[in-house]
């Protein structure tokens, strides 16, 4: 697979793939990065939102 | 029969589509929706409730972003269920072969036909990319989990 990284496209067979991935309560995150002779040249991630913005309304009395 | 105290349900619908003015309002150029867009924020950035319109300022820059961020795909208008009003943005918002080098952790969503002003900000674990792709997806468009909801 070509990925794009900050030497150009490169065959992902030449780089170091690593992963990671949060899930809590607000998101659900993915990462990728790929190196090359310990330099970072890409990374991408993928937040997936949880929570949501609520506003409560109400009505007043007399 | 009784009648019971409540905010009218189709109200807070009518909120989301800009329906009701009860203070002094804006001339609409036009009926149809607003663009809304998404912009990125560093996590050394203030943006909160108190945030009233979009800035450049503590947003973030590198190759392949554009300041003000993408525009929000909207293609489903404000609805409700039960007593919850509720508006999602129809797709994610992607930010293609960027490198932002500078940890970020806010998205504001913000009206740009109106001047910009702001509608929410949501936050997330601190990112960078690297000549990749940033994408934040939307959780489902229901009364229980869309992104913005009056209840």
């Amino acid at each position: 697979m070509i990925v794009s990284t900050t030497r150009g496209e490169m065959d992902d067979s030449l780089l170091d793939k690593r992963e990671g991935s949060i899930d809590d309560a607000n998101e659900n995150t993915t990462w990728v990065e790929y190196w090359l002779a310990g330099d970072l040249v890409h990374r991408s991630a993928h937040v997936r939102l949880k929570k949501a913005m609520v506003s409560s309304v109400d009505v007043g009395g007399f | 029969m009784a009648n019971t105290q409540a905010m009218c349900t189709s109200f807070k619908t009518e909120v989301l589509n800009g329906i009701h003015a009860l203070g002094t309002t804006v001339i609409r150029a036009g009926t149809g929706a607003d663009t809304i867009k998404a912009a990125l924020y560093l996590a050394s950035a203030t943006v909160n409730a108190a945030t009233t319109a979009y800035s450049a300022t503590g947003e973030v820059s590198g190759t392949g972003y554009t300041a003000g961020g993408v525009t929000a795909t909207n293609a489903t208008a404000p609805t409700s269920s039960g007593t919850t009003a509720y508006w999602t943005p129809s797709a994610s918002f992607t930010y293609t072969t960027v490198t932002l080098a500078t940890s970020f952790d806010c998205v504001l969503l913000y009206n740009s036909t109106q001047a910009n002003k702001s509608i929410s900000a949501h936050t997330f674990g601190a990112q960078t990319i690297t000549a990749g792709t940033f994408v934040l997806s939307m959780p489902a468009n229901d009364a229980s989990n869309a992104l913005i909801r009056i209840a």
